[in-house]
């Protein structure tokens, strides 16, 4: 009889840790790519309140980076903040308040760079949600998705976005795309190529009134 | 070989030719095959409507089966509950008596002390003083007699009246003084007699409360026994309280899970910062696991306090313990919730101070500076209140999880009972159907092979006819008639044939 009990127990115990495990991880992490070329910095004002909204939305565990897009930008340098958040909620409510005050001291100095390097942000940004192991990973563009790249870089070969969402936030017309604007929808249809044929989701928002669409999953 | 194909096979490129040859061909197998197609059709009828109704009939005994347990669990459990109730009743009567009616023999004593006192005082103030005798009379008459002048005479008259007067005087003064003496004695005697009124109406109380008692105890026996007695009316007002109790009890403990998930949310985010607000259990934050764990423990703290105190029998192990083990039980339970319900206020009030941050960074976010409000400490005080409340609160839940629980059983075996009758009486019409479905297949059967089922009759009676015609032939020959005749005349006559 005991022995039944013992057999029973354990089977009880085994099923329910095997219940409890989750293989997938519920943390997010979130890469916003700040283009820091030309005239766009006059939009950075924009992409201030979308951080900051985003640092209201977080939760503990989460994880979140912003790093300039410039001539070269797969670089440590380019990241101006980044952060996981604490397990705590108080703790995780105090970093939100320096990683605020990292963005602010940023858009104040900022500096226009003569190239836009997306593709190197890019790379460095699956590179960050990578080492993070979040479960939804994000990485959200402000830009005009108007690649510049330097003479000599190489940027023309497939990029990974393996269940990456990538959202293009206030992609901006240019004035040559006012003249034609088959040149601003080529222009999204080839990252929107880029990210979904190497298993990534695309989606553009350029109503920054609908912010609360940023995290959800692409359709 | 395609549809198309086979339908022109016996007159190719003419489709409308072939079918009819098909049909034909159908129609003459069809009768041909008539008697064992019939046959078939009805065995197989009859084989679905029986296999049907013994279905049926093995589920309507699996229902009379269980509509006989129902019945017992009913019924023993309305007696449980009524031997409960008599108990409860008759120890009431108990203490009624034994804090009440136990000091009626000292009762009785002052009631008796009372009387005697009242009785010696009505004795001596029934001693009634004798009426003063009638001296204005007497007095009037001397006073009428003359004295004829005699100065003597009208002297002694003169002393008389005055004797008389005074010995009036005296006698009335003595009456009064006698009277006031009596009225005096009738005067203590009111006190006394108020005393016993009030003894007496106490008493009176007492027995009436007592009678009102032995009413509702009559009222109860007079259950029990129909109980006992197993009676449709018994059943039936057992079944209703039953459904009465359930829906009641279901919708009190509806909103007790309201009151669990108020607790929980004031719980939830602190615990966050107890045990982390990333990690998680399966689908849920490991912080919700911890929140829910700690409810869901003071209320399993809370129902052995119940049990212990004897409000409830839900668990028969702790009934059955040893009073003074049951007791430790009960303090051990008390002070776990009351140290459960101080973490739990101390938690709602760390939550306020989360709040409090978070609203502070959103603002400071938002770009926001604003102040304080004035009267928050109003929600702190609230918050932390409510957490110290509630799982005391969440306690009563065990009152009505038991009538819930018990209830449960009779209404879940009235759909069990509901539900198998139902489906009996389904295949019951699922048998009837595949029956009638027998008929009018046999019916479609002869409509669709009715031509050469006419020419068929059509020959049988002919055939008849012409059987009839040879039959009337041979009768009518003279022959045969003369044998008629002479049967006829044996039949009369039997002694000529002999």
């Amino acid at each position: 009889m005991i022995k039944k009990i013992q057999i029973a127990v354990t089977v009880f115990l085994l099923t329910a840790l095997s219940g409890c495990s989750d293989p997938k991880s519920h943390a997010t992490s979130v890469m916003l790519l700040l283009d820091t070329s030309g005239t766009y910095t006059q939009e950075l004002n924009k992409a201030q309140s979308i951080i900051n909204y985003l640092l209201g939305t977080m939760n503990s565990g989460d994880s979140f980076a912003v790093a300039r897009i410039d001539s070269g930008s797969f670089s440590e340098k380019d990241i101006v903040a980044k952060m996981t958040f604490d397990d705590r909620p108080s703790a995780a409510n105090t970093q939100k308040r320096t990683f605020q005050a990292a963005i602010n001291k940023m858009v104040d100095e900022v500096k226009s760079s003569t190239y836009t390097d997306i593709s190197g942000g890019m790379l460095q940004a699956i590179e960050f949600l990578e080492e993070t192991g979040a479960g939804n990973r994000h990485i959200l563009v402000f830009s005009d998705m108007k690649e510049e790249i330097p003479k000599g870089h190489i940027r023309d070969f497939p990029i990974n976005f393996k269940d990456v969402t990538v959202t293009a936030l206030n992609v901006t017309k240019l004035r040559t795309d006012n003249v034609d604007p088959r040149e601003y929808m080529t222009r999204i249809e080839n990252w929107r190529n880029k990210v979904e044929s190497s298993g990534g989701y695309w989606r553009v928002l350029n109503d920054l009134d609908r912010v609360e669409k940023i995290l959800e999953p692409v359709d | 070989m395609t549809f198309s194909e086979i339908m022109e096979i016996w007159w190719p490129g003419h489709a409308g030719a072939s079918a009819i040859i098909w049909l034909m061909i159908i129609i003459i197998t069809m009768w041909l095959a008539r008697t064992p197609a019939h046959r078939a059709i009805k065995s197989f009828s009859f084989i679905i409507r029986n296999a049907m109704r013994m279905t049926a009939h093995s589920i309507t005994s699996l229902e009379k089966h269980l509509e006989d347990r129902n019945r017992e669990v009913l019924l023993n459990n309305g007696l449980e509950e009524t031997e409960r109730y008599i108990e409860r009743e008759f120890q009431r009567v108990e203490d009624v008596v034994t804090r009440d009616l136990s000091g009626y023999p000292s009762l009785q004593r002052e009631l008796k002390d009372q009387i005697t006192k009242i009785d010696n005082d009505y004795r001596e103030s029934s001693e009634v003083p004798p009426m003063p005798q009638n001296y204005i009379e007497a007095i009037d008459s001397v006073s009428k007699i003359k004295g004829n002048g005699d100065p003597m005479v009208t002297r002694i008259l003169g002393e008389i009246q005055t004797t008389m007067k005074h010995n009036s005087e005296k006698e009335v003064a003595e009456y009064r003084r006698s009277s006031k003496e009596r009225h005096s004695l009738l005067k203590t005697m009111m006190p006394y007699w108020r005393n016993l009124s009030k003894t007496l109406s106490s008493v009176e109380k007492k027995i009436v409360g007592l009678e009102d008692r032995s009413k509702v105890i009559d009222a109860q026996i007079e259950k029990y026994e129909q109980i006992m007695a197993k009676t449709n009316l018994a059943e039936r007002v057992l079944s209703s309280s039953a459904m009465t109790q359930f829906f009641t009890s279901g919708l009190v403990l509806l909103i007790a899970l309201l009151g669990v998930y108020v607790n929980f949310q004031l719980i939830a985010l602190p615990m966050s910062e107890m045990v982390g607000g990333s990690s998680r259990l399966g689908p849920m934050r490991a912080s919700d696991v911890a929140a829910l764990v700690l409810v869901f423990f003071e209320i399993v703290l809370g129902l052995f306090l119940m049990e212990a105190l004897q409000i409830t029998k839900l668990f028969p192990v702790i009934s059955s313990l040893d009073d003074k083990l049951r007791k430790n039980m009960m303090w051990v339970a008390f002070i776990l919730l009351v140290i459960f319900a101080g973490i739990e206020s101390s938690l709602a009030y760390m939550r306020d101070l989360l709040a409090a941050d978070r609203e502070a960074l959103t603002q400071s976010l938002a770009g926001v500076i604003v102040e304080a409000p004035e009267f928050r400490w109003i929600t702190t005080v609230g918050q932390m209140t409510m957490g110290f409340i509630l799982p005391f609160a969440l306690m009563l839940i065990a009152i009505p999880l038991e009538s819930f629980v018990h209830a449960m059983r009779t209404v879940l075996g009235m759909v069990g009972v509901f539900l198998l009758r139902a489906l009996a009486f389904a295949i019951r019409q699922l048998g009837s159907l595949a029956s009638s479905i027998g008929h009018i297949i046999l019916n479609v059967y002869d409509l669709i092979i009715f031509i050469p089922l006419k020419i068929e009759s059509a020959f049988k009676v002919k055939n008849t006819e012409s059987a009839l015609e040879e039959k009337k032939e041979t009768i009518e020959s003279p022959a045969v008639k003369s044998q008629a005749v002479v049967n006829q005349d044996e039949q009369h006559n039997p002694s000529v044939s002999q």
